[in-house]
């Protein structure tokens, strides 16, 4: 009725209707560039709080990429490492060397008398240093006798105050390093013997309690194993199952049942999991707790649904036509779907895949569930051993009081995000070769 | 066999056609002309298809002779995809279709239980409406058809069966230079020669062609009409079809379809010239839509 009418009035005046073309114009322009307007906000917004999170992240985390390092002086006493004079690898490891380091530290403050001062003397140095002397000793025994300058770790406290983390300007109660600390700690700097360098313990060593001496190789290796289990699992079977419930299977109630469940499964929260594998793999299958294995499991159980359902898009996508050519010429299903479907669908698989593996990867709570959660200073060898993961080990060192582990919990938040960032690149360099086939 | 008189009487017949416009003076929807032919390669008998419940093929009977090329016409969305699919189970793949009747294929029925579909389709060709080449380079589409039945077992006989049959399709001299390079960055009709080529590679005994040339200059269009032409010799044809003048010049035979109905069948001279059914004359003469 009114296209009639129009049609009329229209055909009564064609310079009319270029009129209203061009009235029309200026508002159509106007809508889209309040559309662009708002999309560069959106960006903008989201690209802001974006620099926020990495620049808190990384001005509370870079410093601990680097670890205050004390010289001393260590005379290897074989009186007091071996009195029998054997060598035995046995007495050499049981020997007390913290006496070594005990011993280093009162002979460059010949001053400090007295039984309290003496131990906040020791405190300067990391527990960590004995162990780097027994380490030298066992690796090469002629070092008895001798006398050598050795670097150690300095103790978290020592660090805080080099890196301008403890005021000396509070009053002496309020903080962890005493006046008299201080004091030695600016007699060692001016003698030249303390020192910044880059922490590398943070990359080589395993949980402690001691900050300094703390690192994440541990957490990374769990993580590590974890993901190469959920990989190895959830790859190949959500793949599968995609393939065949888009392919292969026939519609009907029980295939709609199944994607309704799918997509449930994809929506339920993730400690449901972590119950589930404690109830299924440590309960019934009495699998150890705290294991790569078990953390694997319980993230397939996880990343599939996610998985499924991205192949499945994947596959969804590919057009109709490409399947009819290859039915037509007599391919069987199983060729026209390996052959021809399966290349085309492959680059959206494995971008569904990788998010779902950066998705298992950020993941704590379910391994809560599975005591991954556990304080475990040995790295893990392999998926057998107890391990953390890299986000437990985040939510851990976040629950520790000491100042170093606040910037140890940045410092491996930059570590998760460096994985992450790879992954994800990782998957937008895979479609991009995929795709560029054709 | 039964009569065209049969066929005519339709008062002795439960009227079972789908709805057919009152406004046309024929209401009777059974074929006219004779559907059989002596010696056929395909006998197609009673065909009903529906898709989900909505009926696209009514009991359709048709016979489809050796060496000859038979083509179908009629207005869009009339079944003759519909039917082209049939013949080579293509519809096997929609979920919510379903087929009654029977199609034999040298008197074998194709929708038999023990029917394997992939030496089937082996065996019936299909080219298709719109050109589907795989993402892949030239020489692997047609190759890819002779090597998954195993019809050569040397690479020079699959290069020489490639190039037989690109040149075939009139494709070979376009093309021979850049055999690796993605058949779909050819052109459109390039690329329909190409399916074309992939088709005749697999050596089947009939091959159906739906609108073949629907995306095609009038130069291709005469090549692929020229290969119909010498491909008849030796294979069947079924060609789908919108240009009477296509039909007129290359096939034999000329049924037509009218709203799921096999409306008229017969030698494309008597079809063309001396139409009997009403139908037929309107869409002929161009009064029918
Ligand atoms: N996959 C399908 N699902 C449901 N209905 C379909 C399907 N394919 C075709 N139809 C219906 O079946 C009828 C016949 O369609 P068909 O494609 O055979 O027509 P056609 O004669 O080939 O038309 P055209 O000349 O336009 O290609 C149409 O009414 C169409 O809507
Ligand atoms: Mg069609």
């Amino acid at each position: 009725m009114s296209n009639k009418i129009d049609n009329e009035v229209l055909s009564a005046s064609p310079n009319k209707s270029m009129q209203r073309v061009q009235a029309s114009l200026a508002r159509r322009y106007a809508k889209e560039r309040r559309f662009r307007r708002m999309g560069i906000s959106a960006v903008i917004t989201g690209l802001l709080f974006l620099s926020l999170l990495f620049g808190s992240i990384i001005s509370n985390g870079y410093t601990a990429f680097w670890q205050t390092y004390i010289q001393i002086e260590v005379h290897f006493d074989a009186e007091m490492l071996d009195p029998q004079g054997q060598r035995s690898p046995e007495a050499l490891s049981a020997a007390n060397y913290g006496g070594l380091v005990k011993r280093s530290l009162r002979q460059m403050f010949p001053q400090v008398k007295k039984r309290s001062d003496k131990r906040k003397l020791y405190h300067l140095v990391s527990s960590g240093a004995a162990f780097q002397l027994r380490e030298m000793v066992m690796n090469n025994p002629q070092l008895i006798g001798s006398t050598a300058l050795i670097w150690v770790a300095a103790d978290d406290d020592v660090d805080m105050l080099m890196k301008g983390h403890i005021n000396r300007h509070k009053p002496e109660a309020d903080r962890r390093m005493k006046d008299q600390q201080i004091s030695w700690v600016d007699e060692l700097l001016q003698q030249g013997r303390i020192e910044q360098r880059f922490n590398t313990t943070f990359f080589t060593a395993g949980d402690s309690r001691e900050p300094e001496l703390a690192g994440i190789r541990g957490a990374v290796m769990g993580s590590i194993f974890t993901l190469l289990i959920t990989l190895a699992l959830s790859l190949p079977i959500g793949v599968a199952a995609a393939l065949y419930l888009e392919e292969f299977a026939p519609t009907n109630r029980l295939t709609d049942l199944i994607e309704v469940n799918i997509n449930n499964l994809a929506a339920v929260p993730s400690i449901v999991f972590g119950l589930l594998g404690l109830a299924v793999f440590i309960g019934f299958f009495g699998m150890p707790r705290s294991v790569p294995i078990v953390g694997g499991l319980v993230l397939t159980l996880m990343t599939l649904p996610t998985i499924i359902i991205a192949s499945r898009a994947a596959l969804k996508s590919v057009p109709p036509s490409i399947r009819e050519a290859a039915l037509g010429i007599g391919a069987s299903r199983m060729q026209t779907v390996f052959h021809h479907v399966l290349p085309q669908a492959l680059p959206g698989m494995l971008t569904g895949t990788i998010i779902g593996m950066a998705q298992a990867l950020g993941e704590t709570a379910p391994l809560l569930m599975i005591g991954m959660v556990a304080f475990i200073v040995d790295i893990p060898g392999n998926v057998m051993d107890p391990s953390t993961a890299l986000p437990v080990q985040i939510y851990l060192w976040a629950d520790s009081p000491e100042r170093a582990f606040a910037e140890r919990t940045s410092a491996a938040i930059m570590v998760l995000l460096a994985f992450l960032i790879t992954m994800n690149t990782l998957a937008v360099l895979l479609r991009k070769k995929f795709e560029r086939r054709w | 066999m039964q009569t065209n008189t049969l066929y005519n009487s339709s008062a002795t017949q439960p009227d079972n056609c789908i709805n057919i416009q009152s406004s046309i003076a024929s209401d009777d929807c059974h074929t006219v002309g004779n559907t059989s032919v002596k010696n056929p390669r395909m006998n197609c008998r009673n065909v009903d298809v529906f898709y989900a419940d909505k009926q696209a093929i009514n009991q359709v009977t048709l016979d489809i002779g050796r060496n000859e090329v038979i083509a179908m016409i009629g207005p869009s969305g009339c079944g003759k995809s519909t039917f082209l699919r049939c013949l080579n189970r293509m519809n096997d793949t929609i979920d919510s279709c379903r087929i009654s009747g029977e199609i034999l294929l040298d008197g074998q029925n194709i929708y038999d239980k023990r029917q394997d579909v992939v030496p089937l389709r082996a065996q019936v060709g299909m080219v298709f409406q719109k050109p589907n080449p795989f993402p892949k380079s030239i020489y692997e589409n047609v190759a890819y058809g002779p090597r998954i039945h195993g019809l050569t077992s040397t690479k020079s006989d699959l290069d020489i069966i490639v190039e037989s049959s690109l040149n075939r399709a009139g494709l070979w001299d376009e093309v021979k230079d850049r055999l690796n390079q993605p058949g779909t960055g050819l052109s459109g009709g390039q690329q329909q020669r190409l399916c074309i080529a992939r088709t005749i590679a697999v050596g089947p005994e009939v091959i159906l062609m739906d609108e073949p040339c629907s995306a095609l200059d009038p130069i291709a269009t005469a090549k692929i009409e020229e290969l119909i032409d010498e491909l008849h010799e030796e294979y069947t044809i079924v060609i789908v079809t919108h240009s009477m003048q296509q039909a007129a010049r290359v096939s034999q035979r000329t049924a037509y379809f009218h709203l799921g109905n096999l409306i008229e069948v017969g030698e494309t001279n008597q079809i063309f010239s001396n139409p009997r059914h009403k139908l037929t004359e309107d869409y002929i003469t161009g009064r029918f839509g």
